[in-house]
């Protein structure tokens, strides 16, 4: 993607985002100090493994998260000129739907069982001043149709149950998309589908994508979605970014050695792998984070200035940033005495 | 126990699920044919995957082999004993020689019971030991899943995900198994951790010459891990062959259905996408013939071979050697009949450009059928041209599926596939 070319608007903006839980044990940083921008008609994969902030994230994008156990604590959400974090609580009504919203991971629970599809898709499309009440029906109609389920005005009065799963998620598409927003934040979209289902889902979007030019931010721990759906990336370890840059930049050339490790401990579909790159350890707890890289227990490269300060961005040409001390040769420039006796203090 | 039948045989294997209605005087409304006349052998050492979408049977099939559902039809033989039919001291055998790795390390570790008693319990139900070689046994077996010998008092929750997983691994590996079920065995775990899993699992296969059964919806975790690899559809198996062969030259047009729906591992990777129509039908009522007819691109596109496929089932037969596959495609096409059986390709070469032509058909929109090998070779120029002419368009857009020239208008037909049938 050409920078100098991309003429097209900021739909989103995250400035510095801090969302703690504050509980007994201390304060969990879940989310901490994450900017980033997704242009319109633009495509962001967060990926990471679970507990590593991407669904906290996406909660504190839409200020969902679970209250008042996490706070946001510091930074700017700025979305379409306006920063939400601003705005008071009832407002948010007008920025949850037709601005922002949200495709949950799970088909299975994020529709009501006890209403019909028609009935849960109306209650979105009244929040609309542009429909006439009587023309809910019609429009809700409508918008299953853009999701491609076939027969919609019969499938208006089904149950959840009554769908399967590809289907449900569809449904959960045009509840998100009813609002007309500017960005869809999909959760794990596809993790509970099969996988020709998946690829269906996956084009679906892409195509709705086409059509009204939104922003898509894909919250996933799978690198294949990156790589098939994705225009730009960012890593996400421990709360914070270690790595974004182009799906390209980030496939070719990975600067963090976590996103090195994590595309090499995927197995591949096209080519016999004789053994995989395994990451041994865990991720640090959110509450016990030490100061320096967060990475630095299961890194291959790590030495001590990795446990000493967290690292600062390392630029690899447009907009591909990584934090790693790996990329900083001013460690080389230390005389070798002073270098030892850093060490031997680590040590001890 | 040493025989030389094969560590375990499934013959003929059937699962019917009666679907009842009432509570008192039931009536049997239908069947869920979960299973439907599987067979395959695993010999010793040797990883099988079954790979396809929710409700094709796989687990079931891991279920009879485990003893845990009776078969309505046909039988699972381990060392040529069929293992429903067991009894006594043979039947504690099987049950030492056969273990279980299922998905979910939350929910299959008893939260009530130490690590140590969780691992030792195969090896304490079906086998004289003294306590002394049980705690010998724990010790060495937690450190070859990469534990430590002194965490064997702690409960489950004390481990995470992965942790919990090894605990599972080495519960399964206590009573010096032959056969593994590996039900989804990584899924339920971080991506960082599934390759540790995955590693350690063919680490321990080496050492123990243990065999694996490994019912997997992830191919790339199946392509890793599988020596053969069979591809289920419906309750059926449909394509079945070394996993090497498989992933290179898959035949089937529901396996190619199901590799170009897997998500690259790189952007630039292209394939050919083949959106299937709609979802898999009921397995209550399934389609007549080949129960795949219905959203087949091959007999979508051709009238005749799908009137073949909807009034004849197709059966498993080698089309190259080793190489089985369940279609017509391969016994004939519309013309052919089941006697025209037979191995059709010499070698996987032969079968590889068979498989390409059947892609580059398939992006053109075109029926294939493959009647020898010989036109198999313009076939393949074809689907060069084909994938070139992809090549160009992908620079454009990706995620778009490219037609060969002059067929524009059956790729709008797939397109619109994307829509589901009410």
């Amino acid at each position: 993607m050409d920078a100098t070319k991309d003429t097209r608007r900021t739909a989103l903006k995250v400035e510095d985002l801090h969302t703690y839980f504050f509980n007994r044990w201390g304060t969990v940083k879940a989310v901490d100090g994450i900017s980033f921008e997704l242009k319109e008609g633009e495509t962001l994969g967060i990926v990471g493994e679970s507990g590593c902030g991407k669904t906290m994230t996406a909660l504190s994008l839409l200020r969902l998260h679970p209250q008042p156990a996490a706070q946001i604590i510091e930074g700017k959400i700025i979305l379409d000129g306006e920063d939400i974090l601003q705005i008071p609580e009832r407002d948010m009504r007008n920025v949850r739907g037709p601005k922002i919203s949200m495709i949950l991971q799970d088909p299975q629970t994020s529709l009501n069982p006890v209403y019909t599809v028609g009935n849960q898709l109306i209650e979105t499309l009244d929040r609309r001043d542009d429909i006439l009440k009587s023309d809910l029906r019609k429009e809700a109609e409508e918008s299953l149709r853009r999701v491609r389920v076939a027969a919609p005005e019969r499938r208006l009065s089904d149950f959840p149950h009554q769908m399967s799963g590809g289907m449900k998620q569809r449904v959960i598409g045009a509840i998100a998309m009813a609002g007309g927003p500017k960005v869809i934040i999909a959760d794990e979209p596809t993790t509970a589908l099969d996988v020709t289902i998946q690829l269906q889902y996956l084009r679906l979007l892409k195509d709705l994508q086409a059509e009204t030019g939104m922003g898509i931010i894909f919250i996933t721990h799978d690198f294949g979605i990156v790589a098939r759906m994705c225009d730009k990336v960012a890593v996400m370890y421990a709360g914070r970014i270690v790595e974004e840059g182009p799906v390209r930049e980030i496939f070719n050339n990975p600067s963090h050695p976590y996103t090195e490790a994590l595309i090499g401990s995927v197995p591949k579909m096209e080519e016999k792998t004789d053994r995989l790159y395994q990451i041994d350890g865990q991720p640090p707890q959110l509450y016990a984070l030490p100061v320096g890289c967060r990475f630095t227990n299961r890194c291959q490269y790590a030495k001590s200035k990795c446990v000493e300060e967290y690292p600062r961005r390392f630029s690899f040409g447009e907009n591909h940033y990584a934090s790693c001390w790996r990329h900083d040769d001013s460690w080389d420039k230390i005389p070798s005495s002073t270098k030892e006796e850093i060490t031997q203090m680590l040590e001890a | 126990m040493a025989s030389s039948a094969p560590l375990l045989e499934v013959k003929n294997l059937k699962k019917h699920f009666p679907v009842t209605k009432g509570l008192l005087l039931q009536k049997i409304l239908g069947h869920v044919k979960a299973v439907d006349g599987v067979d395959f052998t695993i010999t010793e050492g040797e990883t099988l995957g079954l790979v396809g979408e929710s409700g094709c049977g796989k687990t079931t099939t891991a279920k009879t082999v485990l003893k845990l559902e009776t078969p309505t039809e046909g039988s699972v033989e381990v060392y040529g004993k069929n293992v429903h039919l067991l009894k006594g001291a043979d039947l504690k055998e099987y049950r030492a020689t056969v273990q279980a790795v299922f998905q979910d390390p939350w929910s299959s570790l008893s939260p009530r019971m130490r690590v140590r008693d969780i691992i030792s319990e195969a090896l304490v139900a079906n086998r004289k030991v003294t306590k002394e070689e049980v705690d010998a046994r724990v010790a060495e077996l937690l450190s070859q899943v990469g534990l430590h010998p002194f965490q064997a008092p702690l409960f489950p929750h004390e481990f995470s995900g992965g942790q919990r997983q090894r605990i599972a691994v080495a519960s399964s590996l206590a009573s010096y198994p032959k056969l593994i079920m590996l039900d989804e065995p990584v899924s339920a775990l971080d991506v960082s951790i599934r390759a540790q899993i995955m590693n350690m699992l063919v680490d321990l296969q080496q050492q123990y010459n243990v065999a694996y059964l490994l019912v997997a919806h992830n191919l790339a975790t199946v392509r890793y891990m599988a020596h053969k690899t069979a591809v289920m559809y419906l309750g059926k198996i449909v394509e079945h062959s070394e996993t090497e062969d498989l992933f290179k030259f898959p035949l089937h047009p529901y396996t190619n259905a199901l590799f170009s729906a897997a998500l690259p591992s790189h952007p630039d990777i292209l394939t050919t996408e083949i959106v299937l129509q709609g979802e898999v039908p009921s397995p209550i009522n399934p389609p007549s013939g080949c129960s795949f007819h219905p959203r087949c691109p091959a007999a979508l596109a051709d009238a005749d071979l799908m009137k073949r496929c909807q009034g004849e089932t197709p059966v498993l037969a080698e089309a190259a050697p080793g190489h089985e596959v369940a279609c017509h495609l391969y016994t004939g096409g519309a013309t052919g009949s089941v006697e025209t059986t037979g191995i059709l390709f010499k070698t996987g070469l032969e079968a590889e450009q068979a498989a390409l032509k059947f892609k580059a058909a398939q992006a053109a929109g075109i029926g294939a059928t493959v009647a020898s090998a010989e036109d198999a070779s313009r076939a393949v120029e074809a689907s060069r041209a084909a994938s070139k002419a992809q090549v160009k368009k992908e620079a454009v857009s990706r995620n778009e599926t490219e037609p060969a020239k002059g067929n524009v208008e059956t790729t709008e037909a797939q397109s619109e596939d994307d829509t589901i049938e009410g």
